[in-house]
């Protein structure tokens, strides 16, 4: 099989492996205990957090670790909420192609009295620094943008984003969620005040992330119950859990660059392999996306089958048809930036690793070429547009 | 468990009765692109019987697997026994299909009855109106 999901999910790194399988075997202790056993655990722990912290260059008692992205992006964002609401601020700045895990957190503090504002997306899946600079009010208390798109990859101008908000006083969050390990993250450098991450994204295991909240900044509980994580997040910390996420994200911030540069030339290449398909056209803009991400739209065809028929030929893809999600809209996230329905249907999304070789690039271009063909040929759709019946969407 | 039975994955793979029936008696178009699925059958019809049928279709598994068994289940049968298919005959015949995926056989049973309403008015054949659900208002898909 060709795993081209890296979004999704990836495969764990060996490295995390070993960990785990070390701290499950040799380390079970609790941390909260205080017999040798329990302390071995809690050693392990403060390592964890100083190495994630020098990682993201920030202060050990900066991080929290959670059960993985979307506890963090529900913590960060209710906190930043609760903190303005306290001082009469009640505004919050997102964008319109965010997470879930954002878009459904903001929906609940709407519900609550809160104003949300969901800032319209480009064609090129780029908010402007500007959008947000015209969106801040007197009473905005957060402004939260995620890193890199899920969908399609696009890599949003944070620093500024940030910088926009430090003059001003808001809280800034950023969803790093598919950027952590990818792309680099220097909170101070970024001005970021609260940053999302899951491990999974980045070769670690999955149940596991981080928040990152600068100091001063107090968190609300989400889960309640003992004092772990000085008392904001309960629960027995998942040691195996939390090594294998360090060690991940040292091994994946060691390699970055040499990853980036790799896989970005097969990310290019399956681009331009797969821009030969006629009425075919790449989602966000082709430099400022993630390094393995490659998102299109094939019109006449619906995302669904193209998954499943590529799946019978090993490759294993994703989409944003609403056949895919159970819901009758397709991706939040196409819709935005501006894909009307009918071909927001016909999307495709390969997400790629480093352990991807352009020999299954190449088989990967002619396999997509094949099942778009054959799924056109079987299209009453298709036959309209070819007929002159309908006018094609994509030029 | 998988998403879709093997029925559903076998006549999707495989699809029965694809492609189009050049002059064909009846043809039925239902469904809308906006929604993700458009399924389009032709009729060849002799001696009051289905002597043929094709169908293309835009859409995802169950969709294609939908109208394959659905052109299948009525081939070299009687007009009357095909106007009577319903949603749930093609159903069972899949082996089931998720609950969200049950629109795709309601339309299969659209694009039936839609073609053979469009052989009847070719032919000038009286019917009963009330045979034929108006596909524009079921609202089984794009209620927003």
């Amino acid at each position: 099989m060709i795993y081209l999901d890296n979004a999704a999910t990836t495969k764990m790194s060996r490295t995390a492996i070993d960990t785990m399988l070390f701290y499950m075997d040799q380390v079970y202790g609790n941390p909260s205990s205080l017999h040798s056993i329990g302390q071995k655990a809690n050693e392990a722990l403060y390592d964890a957090r100083a190495r994630m912290a020098k990682l993201l260059g920030c202060e050990a008692r900066e991080i929290t670790f959670t059960s993985g992205g979307s506890e963090a992006d529900n913590q960060a964002i209710l906190s930043a909420a609760y903190i303005g609401k306290k001082n009469g601020k009640t505004h919050i700045i997102s964008t319109a192609f965010e997470h879930h895990a954002v878009l459904h957190t903001l929906n609940k503090l709407e519900k609550e009295g809160f104003k949300i504002t969901l800032l319209p997306v480009e064609e090129t899946g780029i908010i402007l620094p500007k959008q947000v600079a015209d969106a801040l009010r007197p009473d905005t208390c957060l402004v939260t943008v995620m890193y890199a798109n899920n969908e399609i990859g696009t890599i949003q101008p944070i620093k500024e984003i940030g910088q926009l908000c430090r003059e001003k006083g808001v809280l800034f969050h950023t969803d790093a969620v598919q950027a952590a390990g990818h792309l680099g993250i220097d909170v101070k450098e970024q001005n970021i005040d609260l940053l999302s991450l899951s491990a999974h994204k980045f070769h670690g295991p999955k149940g596991i992330g981080a928040l990152y909240a600068r100091k001063g900044i107090r968190l609300t509980n989400i889960i309640e119950g003992g004092a772990q994580e000085r008392g904001k997040r309960a629960g027995t910390e998942n040691i195996p859990a939390i090594m294998g996420m360090t060690a991940a994200f040292e091994e994946a911030c060691c390699h970055m660059n040499e990853n980036a540069e790799r896989i970005t030339f097969l990310r290019d290449k399956l681009i331009a392999g797969l821009s030969q398909i006629p009425h075919a056209l790449l989602n966000g803009d082709a430099q400022k996306r993630l390094p393995g991400n490659v998102s299109f739209c094939f019109e006449g065809i619906e995302g669904e089958s193209l998954l499943l028929l590529l799946d019978d030929k090993g490759v294993c893809a994703s989409s944003g048809s609403a056949c895919t999600s159970g819901s009758l809209d397709p991706s939040h996230v196409l819709l935005a930036i501006g894909r009307v329905h009918d071909i927001a249907h016909g999307s495709l999304r390969l997400t790629l690793s480093d352990e991807n070789t352009e020999e299954e690039i190449e088989y990967t271009v002619k396999a997509v070429k094949e099942v778009v063909e054959y799924l056109r040929s079987i299209s009453p759709i298709w036959r309209d547009l070819v007929s002159g019946k309908k006018e094609f969407i994509i030029k | 468990m998988a998403l879709y039975s093997e029925k559903v994955m076998d006549h999707f793979r495989n699809p029965r009765n694809v492609g189009m029936i050049e002059n064909a008696d009846g043809i039925g178009e239902v469904g809308n692109a906006k929604c993700g699925d458009i399924m389009k059958m032709y009729l060849k019809i002799e001696n009051d019987t289905i002597a043929d049928v094709k169908f293309e279709t835009f859409g995802c598994g169950s969709a294609i697997a939908s109208s394959s068994m659905a052109t299948e289940l009525i081939k070299g049968k009687p007009v009357a026994e095909a106007l009577s298919l319903t949603n749930k005959a093609v159903v069972e015949a899949l082996d089931g299909l998720p609950a969200h995926k049950l629109h795709c056989s309601v339309l299969a049973e659209e694009a039936i009855k839609a073609a053979l309403k469009d052989y009847y008015d070719k032919n000038g054949i009286e019917y009963d109106r009330k045979q034929f659900p108006d596909c524009e208002s079921c609202g089984h898909c794009c209620e927003a």
